[in-house]
């Protein structure tokens, strides 16, 4: 099998086309950061506190806010998490005014207000889809329902626990549930008469950061983006000339540009792992820009008689299968972890999802052209038309001459 | 030729091997469950797929600055006394911003000697600095900084102490980054947030200070300093808030001595028990030898019994406890009876036991993953990571036909040599880090398809299999160095900037990396041998 073969396209002769397609997606996303959603950042950038929970029936957002709203805190926002078929929520709330404090009280404040909807003002640390295990096995070793040695309540406490968290997803419905898992009747009913209760929700993840953390990584991330590309830059440098590592490290810019522009539009939030996803995304699109690179290095001392231009796009011809065969590989797993990889990693995937198409664009429609375009511009500089490109073969580098 | 093949099989056969070895180590039985356990225990789950807690805390490295000046200022009023020079106040003009300031005020003429000889003599930290009647007493920029870092390393061993007590298995406490005074602890696994936090923050600064007026209690602070003499604190004397009695936990005011007789670093050792006036849960504390003598002094001098009696305070983290008077002289042990639980009172012993913190800490960022989230996490990552792989592997095998077979078994043995890697590094395995395992799966199938497609070119020019094999490996080569190369820079920098989940991400992209090296180059190249090895001359080559 074989997608292409001697494909014989023009590449530079569209590089109006690609410029034009270029602006239109990078300018929308500088738009949209700087008039529309700006750049919406994840929590860890912004600070502030971050509640996941799972209902469980489908919960109502209306109610959830009045209580929050009776426990004093006003500024939060709620929306569903997940799938539309979930009964997870998001609590999201900004960073308070005042920095001085702990930055982990408000969880706390959160939690109080669900129970309040649940059912009456409990002490949350009574909640069977809260509790912890030490909680569980201090009660039931001190009213020692079945007469047993302790580890027996150690035993019991991780069947509870484990029933609760790897099978009922972190909420149990009733006590009965309980029983029918296989624990003992007398256990259940020492949980009951100790004041344990069942709510109906369950805080899967928390998230709380305080304003210099955000600070710091805000930092962090815009120096490991830039670090890298410098890196990139060198290694390019030195591996090949400096143009064309000029060349690379822009095409990765617009990579970068149009990916922070796509959350910015679509709205969603940059966290680290979309960093991470883009740093990633920066090695491969020079992957992708070094490979067409190498071709037209080996090619520059092939074809002597040829512009640098036919030899750019017979370069990009000859590479445009394995180019696309791995870029569409690389996508299927990608897509694969966007479809099936879970809310978590959402951003992330939704990142590399959008990067690997611009990347392996860029490559063809932004670094190759850009080399050309430079060289012309040599050309023109010095008033003397391009010739065609003088090599010093056996030499590694290429010099790239008007 | 065809040794050197077997060879080179024998040693991929090993390598599989060794790396099987990292990933499962030798299951206790060859059951699903045994291997699963061993597989667990082989390869570290971050945070995220184990469910825990990641707490950033930072350290009020001031107030230990503080701390250390107030011990100065009191050195330097008995100095000065003791010589005989007199002063109008010694005392620190800004506490918050610039604790390391002392300022000397009202120094006669003839004292600047004596004073420069008391600085320079008892205080070697310190720089003088001033003229007139006025000094100022400021601690060394160096020993500042000293003094900070000393302070975030008592701190977390500290903190190491407390946690380790608390039966968490595997947890991670160490200074983050560097100069932020900023403390990571991460505790996998942990479900009982609340309280392990609580234990983690508590300063436990346990001090005995003298409680004047026979430790009068007032309402609030403004009718404490009412019932001063003439409306104001007398010298020396601080206002302290705290519960009214053991049993009457009412928000009550003492007045207390500003300086204490006993400070947490002095105590020994401290137990829980039961006993005091109700028999109920108490601690028991002990302290060091020479606190011991200084507080025997102390309780001597203002007993029941003694010419000038008033109360011990106990105060802990800045809130009195109990202000109970002075029976007799007492040496190196007490009691505190706080009204406490059973376990409140064994609380409060281990965090006195572990040492008090030399500096409050506040927490700045809290990151908690819930079981649940853990466990669907894993399952999902694994479901991308299966259906991604097949994806790539079925495309494979329909394009390249007989060589897809080959690209398909590199890929499974850079994925084995990758597991294995992190099973014998004890490397942690994360969310982002699954996909970094989904991610080498792509960028691994890359080398094959370079080299592949570059064989096809040189089969399509004419060549003779062998030769294009050969042509098409040396030409790839170059190539593939270049990409891995850059994308390891990538990840190199995202371990270096990155924290837990992004590490993991890091770490399992460059280890499959290196990995995809050796299989897509090597091993795959061993495998085309073997095929071409048994071709007749001539044969097409399946690709």
């Amino acid at each position: 099998m074989e997608f292409f073969r001697d494909t014989n396209i023009d590449f530079l002769g569209k590089k109006w086309y690609f410029l034009g397609f270029s602006l239109i997606f990078s300018i929308a996303g500088l738009l949209s950061m700087f008039f529309w959603h700006g750049i919406p950042l994840g929590v860890e950038f912004r600070g502030g506190t971050l509640v996941y929970v799972r209902f469980v029936d489908k919960p109502n957002e209306d109610q959830i806010r009045q209580a929050l709203d009776r426990a004093g805190i006003h500024n939060a926002q709620i929306q569903h998490y997940g799938p539309s078929s979930s009964n997870d929520e998001l609590i999201d709330l900004p960073q308070s005014s005042n920095a001085g404090a702990d930055v982990t009280r408000s969880e706390d404040q959160i939690i109080r207000a669900l129970e309040a909807i649940s059912g009456g003002q409990q002490d949350f640390r009574k909640d069977l889809n809260y509790a912890g295990s030490d909680a569980l096995r201090t009660v039931l070793a001190v009213r020692d329902p079945l007469h047993a040695a302790p580890d027996t309540y150690d035993k019991i406490t991780r069947q509870i626990l484990d029933y609760r968290d790897s099978k009922q997803g972190g909420l149990i419905r009733s006590f009965d549930d309980l029983q029918k898992a296989g624990v003992p009747a007398a256990a259940v009913e020492a949980l009951k008469q100790d004041g344990f209760f069942i709510s109906n929700f369950h805080v899967f993840g928390q998230e709380t950061v305080g304003p210099q953390i955000g600070a710091q990584l805000r930092k962090q991330a815009l120096l490991a983006t830039l670090y890298s590309m410098a890196g990139m830059l060198i290694y390019l440098w030195f591996r090949f000339e400096m143009i064309y590592g000029v060349a690379a490290v822009v095409a990765c810019f617009h990579d970068t540009l149009i990916t922070v522009g796509a959350f910015s539009l679509t709205n969603n939030p940059i966290t680290l792992t979309v960093i991470a996803a883009i740093l990633t995304l920066v090695g491969y699109s020079m992957n992708d820009t070094i490979v067409v690179f190498d071709r037209i290095r080996e090619n520059v001392k092939l074809m002597r008689r040829e512009t640098l231009a036919e030899v750019v796009n017979r370069s990009i011809n000859q590479t445009l299968s394995r180019t696309i065969l791995t870029s569409g590989l690389t996508f299927l797993t990608v897509l694969s972890l966007y479809l099936f990889g879970g809310e978590v990693l959402h951003g992330f995937s939704l990142a590399l999802v959008i990067g690997i198409l611009i990347g392996t664009y860029s490559s063809i429609a932004v670094a190759a052209p850009m080399l050309v375009a430079y060289q012309e511009w040599r050309a023109s500089r010095s008033g003397r038309r391009p010739v065609p490109v003088a090599t010093q073969a056996g030499k590694g580098k290429v010099r790239v001459k008007a | 030729m065809q040794k050197n093949l077997i060879l080179k099989t024998l040693f991929i056969i090993g390598i599989l091997l060794i790396f099987v070895f990292g990933i499962f180590g030798i299951p206790g039985s060859f059951n699903l469950d045994g291997i699963k356990d061993s597989l667990l225990q082989r390869i570290h789950l971050g945070l995220d797929l184990k469910g825990g807690a990641h707490l950033i805390l930072e350290v009020q490295v001031n107030e230990a600055v503080g701390g250390e000046t107030d011990h100065a200022a009191e050195l330097l009023k008995e100095q000065l006394q003791k010589s005989n020079i007199s002063y109008a106040s010694i005392g620190k003009p800004d506490p918050d911003k610039h604790p390391e300031q002392i300022v000397v005020k009202g120094v006669p003429p003839n004292g600047s000697t004596e004073l420069r000889r008391i600085v320079s003599e008892q205080l070697p930290t310190y720089d003088l600095s001033g003229s007139g009647d006025t000094y100022t007493v400021t601690l060394k920029a160096s020993a500042i900084s000293e003094l900070k870092n000393r302070t975030v390393e008592q701190s977390v061993e500290a903190i190491s102490q407390r946690v380790n007590t608390l039966g968490v298995s595997e947890p991670v406490i160490e200074e983050h980054g560097v100069g932020n005074y900023q403390i990571l602890v991460q505790l996998p696994g942990v479900d009982d947030l609340a309280r392990v936090k609580e234990i983690i923050q508590s300063t436990a600064r346990l001090e005995l200070r003298e409680a004047l007026n026979h430790g009068a209690t007032y309402p609030d602070e403004q009718s404490a300093r009412a019932a001063q003499p003439g409306g104001v604190l007398p010298p020396d004397t601080v206002l302290l808030h705290g519960q009214k009695s053991v049993n009457d936990r009412t928000d009550s005011v003492f007045l207390v001595s500003r300086v204490p007789v006993v400070s947490g670093t002095d105590i020994k050792t401290a137990e829980a028990g039961h006993g005091g006036k109700t028999g109920g849960p108490i601690v028991n504390f002990y302290l060091t030898t020479s606190a011991g003598e200084k507080f025997a002094r102390f309780t001597a001098a203002h007993s029941e019994t003694s010419a000038n009696p008033s109360n011990l305070a106990i105060v802990l983290d800045n809130q009195v406890i109990e202000a109970p008077s002075i029976q007799s002289e007492i040496h190196d042990s007490g009691i505190i009876e706080g009204g406490f639980t059973e376990q409140t009172a064994h609380d409060l012993a281990l965090k006195l036991r572990s040492g008090a913190l030399p500096a409050s800490l506040r927490y700045i960022q809290e990151t908690t993953v819930g079981p649940s989230l853990g466990a669907d996490s894993i399952r999902k990552g694994v479901q991308a990571a299966v259906v991604g792989m097949v994806a790539v592997m079925v495309f494979m095998l329909f394009y390249y036909k007989g060589a897809g077979i080959n690209a398909d078994l590199a890929l499974f043995l850079n994925l084995v040599i990758l597991l294995g890697f992190m099973g014998f590094t004890g490397a942690t395995l994360t969310l982002p880090g699954i996909a970094g395992v989904i991610l080498t799966v792509g960028m691994g199938v890359d080398s094959n398809v370079l080299i592949f497609e570059r064989i096809r070119e040189e089969l399509r020019h004419g060549k003779a299999p062998a030769a294009a094999v050969d042509q098409g490996f040396a030409r790839a080569w170059i190539t593939i160095i270049d990409t891995h190369v850059t994308t390891i820079v990538s990840a190199f920098i995202l371990f270096i900037f990155g924290t837990g989940p992004v590490k993991g991400f890091a770490v399992t992209l460059t280890f499959g990396l290196l990995a995809n090296l050796f299989t897509a180059v090597f091993v795959s190249r061993v495998i085309f041998d073997a095929i071409l090895s048994r071709k007749q001359r001539g044969e097409a080559l399946s690709i």
